[in-house]
């Protein structure tokens, strides 16, 4: 259960939006998140879905793979549905008791289900186009000129990086444990929802040392190959704006252009 | 010739969390380590082998007495950084040591530590993860490798350093046989072939045997040091000591003790095979 969320993970590739640069993937992210909220129908979502598919195309990451992604939300998404679909008032078209579905209410709730999910994966090709260190160093340096007035820019993107690179980590560590702890007679899956975030318990107090420990590990093995901070750094991969870029900025514009004028004009 | 390490009465003294006594957990250790050469250093769980390592490496400073390495002093803090780029570290755990999330680009981080230019850089990362065998592997992610080549990526990651001695601090206690063999085999031949100084913590006796020089620690002292066949064949020495024999050793002591002849100096495997075949 616990292999199965790649939200935030890595798809190891070599297409054209793999080699974009991290800093115009983020800003291009950042466009297409605030672009669905743009979208007023569903004609819109249909261009949302061939700009995607277009994407997705071209990044050569297979769909299953992407989906998969949606597992661990899904529950969100379910959420979402229900109460749009039940909370709207308008014309009745099914009612039992005090529950009751309405036009408008099956409307909004595919409309925003549609949306979450189109979020989700949109925002999911991000990581999975993109090393986690070029995407910490892409926000390095789109917040570096923050650093003037006191942001953190290097340390916020260290602590990503080092955040991304331990999920597995972390992962294989709550399996252990959880598998440790139900040799022992521990149950995590019988129960209602109390009994079960109980169950928790002795699953997330050893994590959460199991952590510290980690950090104090890795806080010594960088000390030790003579991390001191962002100050006198190189990068190995410096970051250097390509034709492919301006490209993928032009098609990225074209594709917000084209949803502003359906959504006000049409 | 002067000495790569050389360490003065080193006493490293901590107080303990629970009762708030202070121990010491190194007292009084002289040694020199020279430049080019594989030296293990063994003893059992709290001999002071780890702390030895990490005075070193100048991530421990020293209570008293002097560690240097390449000339620095590891308590001048001007220079602690070329002490770390000289002896190079590499620890037990090797998914709490990797730091990024692509072979490469942790193989790098050590160099973009320093400053390097980018296009050097890229050679190090190259030439190290050739060095380790692992250059077939570089895109991946580290959560997706065995230990042995995880441990191997820690590796290249201090040798992009270009270290001239590296640090091992107990790399194998954590893999399996197949693991062991690999590392064990990268360090030998990064000592014979490349000339990089080794100096190998471990508590298996086995590794300790394509060593130049053993010392075995006890208690935070020196308690034996010379060639593998110096300090194995003290079998009573490092039984007292409550350590394990290396498997030919002990092989050998059981079977003099059944009456059969079979002298010291024999320590390794096919040494032992070679004399019992021979025996009349």
């Amino acid at each position: 259960m616990l292999k199965d969320i790649t939200l935030g993970q890595y798809y190891p590739g070599d297409s054209w939006i793999h080699r974009l640069d991290a800093r115009v993937k983020i800003i291009a992210t950042i466009l297409y998140i605030v672009s669905l909220f743009i979208v007023k129908d569903f004609i819109g979502f249909g261009l949302v879905v061939i700009f995607l598919a277009l994407v997705i195309g071209i990044s050569k990451v297979p769909l299953s793979f992407i989906l998969r992604g949606l597992k661990p939300i899904f529950i969100i998404i379910l959420f979402t549905f229900v109460i749009n679909m039940l909370m709207t008032k308008g014309t009745i078209l099914w009612q039992w008791g005090i529950i009751r579905i309405t036009e408008e209410g099956l409307y909004n709730a595919v409309f925003m289900g549609l949306r979450l999910v189109f979020l989700i994966i949109g925002s999911s090709l991000l990581t999975f186009t993109t090393k986690p260190m070029s995407l910490t160093d892409g926000i390095e340096k789109i917040l570096s000129p923050l650093r003037k007035i006191g942001v953190p820019a290097h340390e916020l993107a260290m602590m990503m990086s080092i955040a991304l690179r331990f999920i597995p980590t972390l992962m294989e560590e709550a399996d252990k444990i959880m598998k440790a702890q139900k040799a022992r007679g521990a149950d995590f899956e019988t129960g209602n929802i109390f009994r079960r975030a109980k169950a928790l318990v002795p699953l997330l107090v050893p994590l959460f040392i199991g952590a510290f420990r980690i950090a104090q590990d890795l806080a010594m093995a960088m000390e030790a190959r003579c991390y001191r901070g962002g100050a006198h750094r190189t990068r190995m991969n410096a970051m250097v704006l390509q034709k492919k870029d301006a490209a993928a900025s032009v098609l990225m514009a074209a594709f917000l252009f084209l949803l502003i004028i359906q959504s006000q004009l049409l | 010739m002067k000495h790569l390490i050389e360490i003065e009465n080193l006493t490293f003294e901590y107080t303990r969390e629970e009762d708030a006594v202070s121990v010491k957990a190194l007292d009084g250790v002289s040694l020199s380590i020279e430049k080019g050469s594989f030296t293990a250093i063994l003893g059992r769980n709290g001999s002071g082998k780890s702390t030895l390592a990490k005075n070193i490496n100048g991530l421990l400073l020293p209570t008293e007495g002097t560690v240097r390495v390449g000339g620095f002093s590891t308590s001048d803090e001007d220079h602690i950084w070329e002490v770390r780029q000289t002896a190079g570290m590499v620890f037990q755990n090797p998914d709490n040591q990797l730091v990024a999330s692509i072979v490469e680009d942790d193989v790098a981080f050590g160099p973009e530590n320093l400053g390097i230019p980018p296009r050097e850089i890229r050679e190090k990362v190259d030439e190290a993860l050739k060095a380790v065998n692992m250059y077939d592997h570089r895109k991946k992610a580290p959560h997706l490798l065995s230990g042995g080549q995880k441990q191997r990526v820690a590796i290249a990651g201090v040798l992009a350093m270009r270290p001239e001695c590296i640090i091992l601090d107990e790399p194998t206690a954590m893999l399996d046989p197949q693991g062991r063999k690999e590392i064990l085999s990268t360090i030998c031949r990064l000592n014979r072939e490349e000339g990089i100084t080794i100096l190998l913590i471990t508590h298996f006796m086995e590794e300790a045997l394509p060593a130049d020089r053993v010392i075995v620690m006890d208690q935070g002292k020196i308690a034996m040091d010379g060639t593998p066949k110096d300090v194995f064949s003290q079998q009573e020495t490092l039984l007292e000591m409550g350590m394990e024999l290396p498997f030919a050793v002990e092989m050998a002591l059981r079977l003099r003790n059944k009456g059969i002849t079979i002298p010291r100096e024999i320590i390794e495997e096919n040494e032992l095979v070679t004399y019992l075949c021979q025996y009349e």
